[in-house]
């Protein structure tokens, strides 16, 4: 059982209420180690989202992707729309025309999309950033799909994997974006971006039947 | 604080509007995303020179459109990098067939709104190049910041870049003649006052009266240490020898100075610090060939300066003195 463009389009809605329930709690997480402004941002951004799948809908999970990115990039500003952006566009460019995808597809979307945001952001692990929730999330997919998980089941265990690696960045001291200039005082508190990934993955799973 | 403004929220765009009036010759605005283009772009034949970033350093970056410099600006918030979709636009609009090559300041915002603008019109089959200006050497380049930021240098790779596309050099060629006026500039910055950002209403940063803060940045952000006022003669040894020992320039270089403004300190000042700076030089025995002086990369009404030093060669040396005719610089 595959993942189509309907699948994608509902893993969308579900991943913008996600965001849309959490908006407070990513503020609060960005208030204190960077500029507050995390949540609205994306929230503003999966609002355009949705918004813009109700009024054209792509007919491939490529071209879905594609139209997620170029919306994210132009409406959540700052670090975080280039590199969400720039992950939905590698993801969009790795699965290319297929109509369906299956698990292997998804968790190489995952990692083109881990890999967008590295060239992006050059970020590594352990700098408290997304990074840290994307890394063990495309592990996950990768042997999941290598076992034969459906798309659902590698959503799945990528977004239990991103949970924990996100979890595991509130000791860390930032080493990238604005947090890196609060040095040591970044410590104790989990990262928004990795946060919001791991949030966002949840969603993608858990609007899926299979 | 006490600004010419209507409202905080309508700065730039009142500000966009006041250029077109001034430049119809030189220059036409956008907005909705905000843009300022050359008057006869797109200009067939000749790579596109596109810059930007938040905007409060003016003439930065659109004082600069125009004949010999930049084909487009792309001014973002007041220090706030403008989005990708902007510097798209301006990608569009400016389109010659020749390509196009992006200028960046080296600020994480900057960096990645632009390099995600040249990702997706590569996309759409444009061929666009960009290139980052770390010419601030009070940032230790390490792993643990975003690196160096682009200052001062900026004018002086947007102006010897924009001679060589004005040329008709290639994509290639101007990209490389970029990277190499990068790799040769330095700069370094003082502040006596913090700017005020309008919708802030208050300086970002307070000095007391006897306090300057040496290797501040663009934006009021912190610099490298908060030290004594001094007379002019000190506080000009303390911004030259980092820039000296960090290429470092050496007896019988030949060097462009530039000495810049950071927008409040007058110009009677700025060229008794000049002066110096040109006495500090003659004793080491570098050259100085070319000359810049004013209120060209500037952080609000920041009282403070900042030199630049650029190693010159005949090639650069060349490309500074062609022609150029911009609403800050023209010769």
């Amino acid at each position: 059982m595959g993942c189509t463009a309907t699948d994608m389009i509902g893993a969308l809605h579900a991943g913008a209420a996600t965001v849309s329930a959490h908006r407070d709690e990513l503020i609060q997480l960005d208030r204190v180690i960077g500029d507050a402004d995390h949540g609205e941002n994306m929230d503003r951004g999966f609002r355009a989202v949705v918004a813009k799948l109700d009024t054209a809908v792509p007919e491939t999970p490529g071209a879905v992707l594609k139209q997620v990115a170029t919306t994210l990039i132009s409406t959540v500003g700052g670090a975080s729309g280039p590199l969400y952006g720039t992950a939905f566009l590698r993801a969009a460019a790795a699965v290319g025309d297929a109509l369906e995808l299956d698990g292997p597809a998804v968790a190489a979307a995952l990692q083109a999309g881990l890999e967008g945001v590295v060239a992006r952001g050059k970020a590594v692990a352990g700098d408290k950033t997304m990074v840290d929730a994307l890394i063990p999330a495309v592990d996950a997919a990768k042997a999941a799909a290598a076992d034969g998980a459906a798309p659902a089941r590698v959503l799945a265990l990528a977004a239990e994997a991103a949970h924990a690696g996100a979890e595991a960045t509130e000791p860390l001291v930032a080493r990238k974006g604005r947090a890196s200039y609060l040095g040591d005082r970044s410590a104790g508190h989990v990262d928004p971006g990795a946060r919001s990934t791991a949030l966002l993955l949840s969603a993608f799973a858990e609007s899926r039947s299979v | 604080m006490k600004k010419i403004i209507n409202d905080p929220a309508t700065v730039v765009a009142d500000a966009l509007n006041g250029m077109a009036a001034a430049h119809p010759e030189l220059l036409r605005v956008r907005t909705d995303p905000a843009l300022i283009v050359r008057a006869d772009a797109p200009v067939t034949g000749k790579v596109a020179l596109i810059s930007g970033g938040g905007s409060g350093h003016e003439p930065l970056h659109g004082g600069f459109v125009g004949a010999g410099m930049l084909t487009a600006a792309v001014p973002g918030a007041v220090f706030t990098s403008p989005t990708p979709d902007a510097v798209q636009a301006a990608i569009a609009e400016t389109e010659s067939g020749a390509g196009a090559l992006l200028v960046v300041k080296n600020y994480t915002g900057d960096v990645l709104n632009f390099e995600t603008a040249a990702e997706l019109a590569g996309l759409e089959g444009a061929d666009v190049r960009a290139v980052i200006v770390d010419d601030d050497v009070a940032v230790k380049d390490s792993t643990h910041t975003a690196g160096r930021r682009g200052v001062g240098g900026t004018v002086l790779v947007e102006k010897i870049v924009g001679a060589a596309a004005e040329r008709g050099e290639s994509l290639e060629r101007c990209e490389a003649i970029a990277r190499r006026v990068v790799a040769q500039v330095r700069s370094m910055g003082v502040a006596l006052t913090g700017p005020t950002v309008p919708h802030a209403g208050e300086p970002s940063f307070t000095l007391g009266e006897d306090e300057m803060e040496i290797g501040i940045g663009i934006h009021g952000e912190p610099g490298r240490r908060r030290l004594p006022m001094e007379r002019a003669d000190g506080l000009v040894a303390k911004l030259l020898e980092p820039i000296l020992e960090d290429l470092p320039f050496a007896e019988g270089d030949d060097v462009l100075l530039f000495t810049n403004s950071m927008g409040a300190t007058p110009l009677i000042e700025l060229y008794g610090a000049h002066g110096i700076a040109e006495r500090l030089l003659a004793e080491r025995g570098v050259r100085v060939r070319r000359r810049l002086v004013g209120p060209f990369t500037t952080s609000l009404d920041m009282q403070g300066m900042s030199l630049t030093l650029l190693k010159l060669d005949d090639e650069i040396t060349e490309l500074w003195d062609d022609p150029v005719r911009t609403a800050a610089l023209r010769w």
